[in-house]
């Protein structure tokens, strides 16, 4: 529908790109986490009880799925912080601070 | 009869909590002097409603947390996993990305744009970026009327709670609970009510992890409870739970989109990712919050299933954890422990009533009916504080006459929120195209589908009733705003230029 020729020109907001990253990210995360509870949840959870086994009294589906899950994303979490996630100002920037911060990002690259 | 030592700990508890609503008022007072308040442009309800939007990491993780985390995962949840053991405790955990997920992708960009537009509600976000009057005044109304139906839920659950362990009548339960909520936001704003949550945050994970451990011990150990749970029905230490064909594969699975991914559509939650200070207190606060709800989420479920074994036979699911507290506990220390859920009821429903409130007065009055009045912080404080105690006193008639089983009322207005915010949210920070065509749109499809299914059909393929019509309001979303006109280059520039 629209004509980019005809939009009038501004810089975009040099931060967005490294939030945009910092999204999928989070995203993947989220979907390995619900992949990795249905896996161990359903796929032992599903066997009759009587061939259920035990790690530390807990049944082997709901230790996996629940209890290694949930210090294993909670590790992942902090990985995701620590490595990918990158500190930035959130206060409105000028012109000239946009180039400033985008030579930083570079230098820093 | 009355519990006196139950009732002198959590009166120890409602002093703290008013220590901290007097304290966050001398920050409010200062925003309501008109020259301190000309200085910054958000004025007195950027106070009242972002507290400055000075939040640290820890304050942003527990009050996070503390909001999310309802009378629902306290009260309702581990009731649940009385009845239906394991499985529901699975099924909590479904709740886990809320943690890190939500801080992270509403992230930086959703903070760097609040301050762009100087938005202090979520509201704020859809006037500017929509540029629609019809589509603020539905979701205002949206907020008001789907806010108060949850937390009538809440404030029974509270009342209770409050009834079951003190021996209170239900009415004076009610009324304490209401005029300390209702005192401690009026006067203290989002600043008092992030540092309750703070604090309700820090009891709530210190009685669940002590309630676990006793319960734990009082059990005989996990293998013994585990293997009594199996002896007393084998389906309690599966994923399906104790009624066959109720927590179905496909139904427990799609909790991951009604508690997991789509909390980022709840205002509530979404307004705390515009008010916190720097990327540091973020990455502290996603952190945090990740290993806070970890340790509240596994271990009050797990207490939950446990008290099928240690007090078989209670009326009600929703009563284990108070029945379980005063049954394991010494007077004073249930008190505290008990002080807990109430935190978790309080910390959830303080936030909504300020949300409430910032649509009547933020998003309604000071938009469309007085427009004059925003530059008066006077009388915004002045206004701000009535509708406060207007909108709890409707609270509490609400309250006045309880339903059963309060987590089903719960879903439902959280499904009714979700429904309306999560797309416009998402697709109007991260794509350019989406126009208010495309929100009206996703909020139609996403309400109406999602009341006519819970009528008709209430498990679409299986599922929770929400997920499918989150999908359709996507759909619709995308479609419309494909065909209608692109937003103004006003709107794009304002949120993605510099």
């Amino acid at each position: 529908m629209s004509n980019n020729n005809e939009k009038k020109e501004f810089i975009e907001d040099p931060r967005y790109k490294q939030c945009n990253r910092e999204v999928k990210y989070a995203a993947i995360l989220g979907i390995v986490n619900m992949v990795w509870w249905f896996g161990w949840g359903y796929g032992l959870g599903s066997q009759p009880v009587e061939e259920y086994t035990y790690i530390m009294g807990l049944p082997t589906w709901f230790f996996m799925s629940s209890v290694v899950g949930a210090v294993l994303f909670t590790v992942a979490t902090f990985f995701m912080i620590d490595k990918l996630f990158k500190h930035m100002p959130l206060d409105d920037m000028t012109e000239e601070e946009a180039k400033k911060y985008l030579e930083e990002v570079e230098n820093n690259a | 009869m009355l519990n006196t030592s139950v009732l002198v700990a959590l009166i120890i508890y409602f002093i703290g909590v008013f220590v901290v609503g007097f304290y966050a008022m001398k920050f409010v007072s200062k925003a309501r002097k008109t020259e301190e308040a000309a200085k910054s442009e958000e004025g007195f309800l950027g106070e009242f409603l972002t507290s400055g939007r000075d939040l640290g990491g820890f304050v942003l993780a527990m009050t996070m947390v503390a909001t999310y985390l309802s009378a629902g995962s306290f009260i309702g949840g581990p009731g649940a996993a009385y009845t239906f053991g394991l499985g529901w405790v699975f099924l909590a955990m479904t709740q886990m990305p809320t943690g890190y997920f939500t801080l992270s992708v509403l992230g930086k960009k959703f903070a760097i744009v609040a301050r762009k537009i100087k938005a202090v509600t979520i509201n704020d976000f859809i006037r500017r970026r929509y540029e629609s009057k019809p589509l603020v005044i539905i979701t205002s109304i949206s907020i008001i009327v789907f806010f108060i139906a949850a937390m009538g839920a809440q404030w029974i659950g509270a009342a209770r709670l409050l009834q079951g362990s003190i021996g209170l009548p239900y009415e004076t339960a009610l009324a304490i609970f209401a005029i300390t909520v209702i005192i401690y936001t009026t006067i203290g704003g989002f600043r008092a009510v992030t540092l309750t949550d703070t604090l309700q945050g820090v009891i709530m994970t210190l009685g669940t992890i002590l309630l676990f451990f006793v319960g734990l011990k009082a059990g005989g150990g996990l293998t013994n409870i585990i293997q009594d749970m199996k002896a007393m029905d084998p389906r309690m230490i599966t994923p399906f739970g104790g009624d066959p064909g109720f927590m179905t594969m496909a139904w427990v699975a799609s909790f991951w989109i009604l508690v997991g991914f789509a909390i980022v559509g709840l205002p509530s939650v979404a307004v705390r990712a515009m008010s916190y200070k720097d990327t540091k207190s973020l990455h502290r606060g996603i952190k945090y919050g990740t290993i806070v709800s970890m340790i509240l989420l596994i271990l009050m479920h797990g207490v939950g299933a446990f008290g099928s074994l240690i007090v078989p036979d209670i009326a009600s699911g929703d009563l284990v954890i108070p029945t379980l507290t005063v049954e394991l506990f010494p007077g004073w220390v249930a008190g505290l422990i008990l002080a807990g859920p109430l935190a978790a009821v309080m910390s959830t429903v303080d936030s909504q009533l300020l949300i409430v409130v910032g649509a009547i007065v933020n998003d309604l009055y000071a938009n469309y009916i007085n427009p004059e009045a925003k530059k008066d912080s006077k009388k915004m404080s002045r206004v701000s504080f009535l509708a406060t105690i207007a909108v709890g006193v409707v609270i509490f008639i609400v309250a006045y006459n309880p339903p059963d089983l309060m987590v089903w009322l719960n879903l439902y207005a959280n499904a009714g929120l979700i429904s309306t915010f999560l797309w416009p949210i998402i697709l109007g920070l991260y794509w350019k195209k989406a126009n208010k065509e495309g929100a009206f749109a996703s909020m139609i499809v996403g309400i109406g589908t999602y009341v006519a299914f819970s009528y008709v059909w209430p498990r679409p393929l299986g599922m929770h009733t929400i997920a499918l019509p989150l999908f359709l309001a996507l759909v619709a979303f995308v479609v419309v705003s494909n065909v209608t006109k692109d937003p103004s280059d006003e709107i794009i520039e304002a949120f993605w230029g510099v």
